[in-house]
């Protein structure tokens, strides 16, 4: 076999391995990014709604090349459609600011990692680990069809929803039935649809989860679902929840399917170890996805750049202890929101649509300027106090 | 014995990550299973967004 050797192996050219090897590579490692597929950015696996904020901070400047429509705002509708609440881009947090197109910003994002000097190979899945003396230091990865040994100082492991690279290491990522989302979005034409706002439809329209609509230009958009997997019982059934809803909706029922993407999120807490000996995990493969959005290209974009920078500082030492400040970082960030958003998801999930009707009605009427649970909450209490007990530990 | 109908599948791997004992592989456009390791949940199954995975252990 093939031998290869690397300071830095990234598993995963997402936007999560793509940004780790990028800052991997710039603080002087010998960085290899591998991707399975023979194309970065294909098969797209995401209804592609992102905000704008974070970019700054990980270095991603804007582009008009993989911007498919920038937004206004979001709308979210209630399960009768009878209460819309509107949501200012600023206000609605991760999932407005632009639409993007996948196909471009990750190969952009892969790009910038190249340019700082890492290796990629394509059409080259990993297909085990290497583990000696209880340290990840590699992985076997079947190079255009040829079994090849890498060897690594680190791994990182941006292998997505999957987390395939995580389990075979000894962590921890399994996900509860509650904590899975299985998802079908089509890309439709021809269809009538505001298009300067992403639109959510919530209540048992999607168990557990909802329906974006998501432009993509004129006439354009992503329609989708995701669907918890506990809600979930029998084959195929998320495709069946999506056809239905398209069927009830006129403006969209005229429109055809230019594209079907599946796929599935995590909706759980930040787990507890990400980090192992020679090993860190990064964006979905971390299970860094908001319970509550289902969001992860931020999370992944930012954990993928610390893991790069402390790639850089633990080069020496890649031990677990040396990774700790990762983890920590991660933790900082993500766990306390991550876990509140999991518990509301929770909530959320168990009421029923008679229910979510008269909570949204509320909380359009009023004309919340604030969205903050705490003063939905207090609105609502106003009108229906019974409907808060369920959310008092909330407040 | 699990099965996955390559005319649905649209290798998004959400069986994979939905597995709880790590049993399927999305090798590049294949699902490769160790049945020996399965514990016939049925994850996959229902979380397939297609419905593209079948068994014969499996009932609705």
């Amino acid at each position: 076999m093939k031998k290869y050797e690397y300071d830095v192996l990234v598993i995963g050219a997402g936007p999560g391995g793509s940004m780790a090897a990028r800052f991997a590579a710039r603080h002087g490692l010998k960085v290899l990014l591998i991707e399975k597929r023979p194309e970065i950015g294909v098969p797209v696996r995401c209804a592609e709604g992102i905000s704008e904020a974070w970019m700054k901070k990980v270095e991603i400047d804007p582009s008009d090349r993989w911007i498919d429509t920038r937004m206004e705002g979001a709308k979210i509708y209630s399960p009768d459609e009878r209460s819309v609440i509107e949501l200012s881009a600023e206000q609605a947090g991760n999932e407005v600011g632009f639409v993007l197109n996948r196909e471009y910003f990750d190969k952009y994002l892969a790009s910038l990692a190249i340019k700082e000097g890492a290796d990629i190979w394509l059409k080259s899945p990993a297909v085990d680990i290497i583990k000696e003396d209880g340290y990840v230091k590699g992985a076997i990865v079947r190079k255009f069809g040829e079994r090849v040994e890498v060897r690594a100082k680190i791994v990182i492991a941006a292998d997505g929803f999957e987390s395939q690279v995580a389990r075979w290491a000894g962590l921890n990522t399994v996900l509860r039935e509650r904590d899975i989302v299985s998802c079908i979005q089509y890309r439709m034409t021809n269809i009538d649809i505001e298009e300067n706002f992403t639109h959510f439809f919530i209540g048992s329209c999607a168990p557990g989860g909802y329906v974006w609509i998501f432009p993509k230009g004129e006439k354009e958009a992503n329609v989708g679902i995701g669907v918890a997997l506990n809600k979930l019982k029998s084959k195929g059934e998320v495709k069946g929840y999506l056809d239905r809803f398209i069927e009830r909706h006129p403006y969209l029922k005229k429109g055809r399917i230019l594209q079907i993407v599946t796929g599935a999120v995590s909706t759980c807490p930040v787990p507890k170890r990400i980090v192992d000996n020679g090993i860190m995990l990064v964006g979905d493969a971390a299970r860094l996805i908001d319970p509550i959005t289902g969001g992860g290209i931020a999370n992944a974009c930012i954990s993928g750049k610390w893991a790069g920078e402390i790639a850089g500082k633990c080069i020496e030492n890649p031990s677990k202890e040396c990774f700790k400040e990762y983890e920590e970082k991660v933790k900082k960030k993500w766990e306390r929101k991550h876990l509140r958003n999991w518990f509301v998801k929770e909530k959320l999930a168990a009421l029923d649509d008679d229910t979510l009707n008269k909570l949204m009605e509320v909380i359009s009427e009023e004309n919340i300027k604030e969205i903050s649970v705490r003063a939905i909450l207090e609105a609502v209490q106003k009108k229906y106090p019974e409907l808060i007990e369920e959310f008092e530990e909330l407040l | 014995m699990l099965q996955v109908k390559p005319s649905l599948c649209n290798y998004c791997g959400a069986c994979v990550g939905s597995c709880p004992v790590n049993c399927m592989f999305l090798d590049e456009t294949i699902v490769r299973i160790e049945e020996d390791k399965c514990i016939k949940c049925g994850f996959c199954i229902r979380c397939c967004p297609v419905g593209a995975i079948d068994a014969d252990w499996w009932s609705e």
